[in-house]
């Protein structure tokens, strides 16, 4: 018996990484995103989300919506610097946390506010609502768009461009999570200075390209 | 001069282990019914005068205690690392008998009572709680207020070392809070020490917190150690943070809105997925006892 080597890839673990995730199929990715809002609703009608389970579902489903954007962003980055392809999955990552706006939203609409009176009311008064409602706004167009008879219909030129609206849209998302907190925002700021970063890395890309080694300095 | 106020209820409306068995039983069957109920609208609200105190389970795991964490169970999780023996609270400003007062010598002098008072959160929440505890004026009496006092200041501990929140700058530490002398000296204003006859749980304040139930549930300030009495009106934590959400007063008013959360209704904890929300009264349900309190006063301009 032979000891343990790394599997017969040329250079570097990513790469393995890379080939085991080709065999991950998306649709798994969808069959999961679909299945933990509907474990959270079964953990908030048993107990399992504390004894208020109304905010504590919200606030899941409006974390897991805002991580799942977060994830999104980093795709890009990852590739570049790291070499990690998750590119297949993009679009059901999108799609997904897209459904847990809609999900966080329709919580907010059935089980917390509850009158109809008090919903228009608060979209207007509420800052913080306001601002989770223009972020839920600017997603709409992208996820219904997300599909390849869109993108052939629009042009992948016109596509890429109006799908630079989740940049906005991941702002206005950590804005409205970080005017609803109370006190000192502390962990809205954590994720604020993540996705700065992760937008930054876009800004310049010939700069970025040539800290990878890739272009002469730029001047 | 303790038992100035009788409950509306009394030690037989606290009965909560069975109250809380029924209410788990028609969680459950909800869910059973399965999630189609989510589609049913919720219209009508629940009425405000149910004074079923909530259960144990919901009064010590779901608690704002920023010194152990922002999140509702942070208290429950962490606060099992306080001290709370020795105990003394300072006591000074303008008091005939200032200095540190033990814990246990309060405990021996004051009169224990039970008072089920309602616990209205700003956050548009509430809570039903069965309280044991003795009337603050009583405490500011052994230490003999003096005339030309006319606030009351409150200090919650101070230590790092066993408040992991602290090491957060979610707020100005340590936290303040602040009464008039008036509401400080009203028959319902009480330091409990208790909950349903036992020793109040760390999170929710031990061993000694304020109790003020018509005002919202910031102002019943935690683990008290220190109460000076004063000439001048003294800050107030979240006042400080936010004074355009957060004032001196913050006595319950559903006329009142607040910047984040309409305060017309509540959520009563423990109503499980669909609870209805109910009516938020004025002064949460105390105005016959405290509006008198505020004659003349515009409520919100200084709410
Ligand atoms: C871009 C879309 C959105 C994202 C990513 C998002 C994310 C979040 C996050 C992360 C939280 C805080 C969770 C926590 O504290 O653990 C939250 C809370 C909340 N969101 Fe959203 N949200 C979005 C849109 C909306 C919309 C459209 C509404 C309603 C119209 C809404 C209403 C709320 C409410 C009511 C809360 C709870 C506030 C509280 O507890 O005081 N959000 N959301």
């Amino acid at each position: 018996m032979t000891a343990w080597t790394w599997p017969n890839i040329t250079d570097r673990p990513v790469n393995w990484l890379n080939a085991q995730l080709r065999r991950l199929p998306v649709w798994a990715l969808y069959a999961a995103g679909g299945a933990w809002p509907a474990i959270l609703l079964y953990m908030g009608a048993t107990g399992g989300l504390g004894v208020e389970p109304i905010t504590a579902l919200e606030h899941e489903l409006g974390k897991s919506a805002l991580n799942l954007l977060v994830f999104g962003l980093a795709i890009t980055p990852l590739r570049r610097f790291f070499g990690l392809n998750l590119m297949r999955f993009r679009r059901a990552i999108g799609v997904i946390a897209f459904a847990y706006v809609g999900f966080h939203l329709l919580v907010w609409l059935v089980l917390d506010v509850q009158s109809p009176a008090l919903i228009w009311a608060d979209i207007v008064k509420r800052p913080y609502v306001t601002v989770g409602m223009a972020g839920f706004l600017l997603l709409s167009p992208l996820a219904a768009t997300s599909n390849n008879w869109s993108v052939r219909r629009l042009g992948a030129a016109a596509w890429r461009r109006l799908h630079r609206l989740v940049y906005p849209a991941v702002l206005v998302a950590a804005l409205h999570f970080m005017i609803l907190v109370k006190g000192f925002p502390v962990e809205p700021l954590i994720y604020l200075a993540v996705i700065v970063v992760l937008l930054l890395l876009r800004l310049d890309r010939r700069a970025v390209a040539w800290r990878a080694g890739g272009l002469p300095r730029p001047r | 001069m303790a038992h100035r106020w009788i409950n509306d209820l009394t030690a037989e409306d606290a009965t909560p282990f069975s109250a809380y068995m029924n209410r788990r039983q028609i969680m459950a069957g909800l869910a059973g019914l399965g999630l189609g109920a989510i589609a049913a609208p919720a219209a009508a609200l629940a009425p405000a005068g149910d004074l079923t105190p909530n259960s144990w389970e919901e009064i010590t795991t779901y608690n704002n205690f920023y010194e152990f964490g922002t999140d509702k169970g942070d208290p429950a999780r962490y606060a099992d690392q306080l001290t709370t023996s020795p105990w003394s609270v300072t006591i000074d400003g303008m008091v005939d008998r200032p200095g540190a007062y033990d814990f246990a010598t309060i405990m021996d002098r004051m009169t224990m009572e039970e008072r089920i008072y309602r616990l209205r959160c700003v956050e548009a929440w509430s809570m039903v709680v069965p309280w044991n505890g003795f009337e603050l004026a009583d405490l500011l009496n052994l230490a003999g207020v003096q005339d030309g006092a006319r606030f009351v200041a409150f200090e919650t501990l101070n230590r790092p070392e066993e408040m992991p929140g602290l090491r957060s700058p979610i707020l100005q530490w340590p936290y303040v809070e602040g009464l008039r002398l008036d509401e400080a000296m009203h028959p319902l204003t009480i330091m409990a020490t208790g909950i349903y006859g036992k020793t109040i749980p760390n999170q929710n304040g031990a061993p000694m917190r304020l109790v003020v139930p018509w005002k919202y549930g910031y102002k019943s300030i935690k683990s008290v150690v220190r109460i000076t009495l004063t000439d001048t009106q003294p800050p107030t934590s979240w006042n400080r943070y936010s004074s355009r959400e957060y004032g001196f007063y913050s006595n319950v008013n559903p006329n009142v809105d607040h910047p984040r959360w309409s305060q017309a209704q509540e959520r009563r904890i423990g109503g499980g997925l669909f609870s209805r929300k109910q009516p938020t009264l004025m002064f949460n349900g105390y105005e016959e006892e405290v509006a008198a309190l505020y004659d003349g006063m515009d409520l919100a301009e200084y709410h």
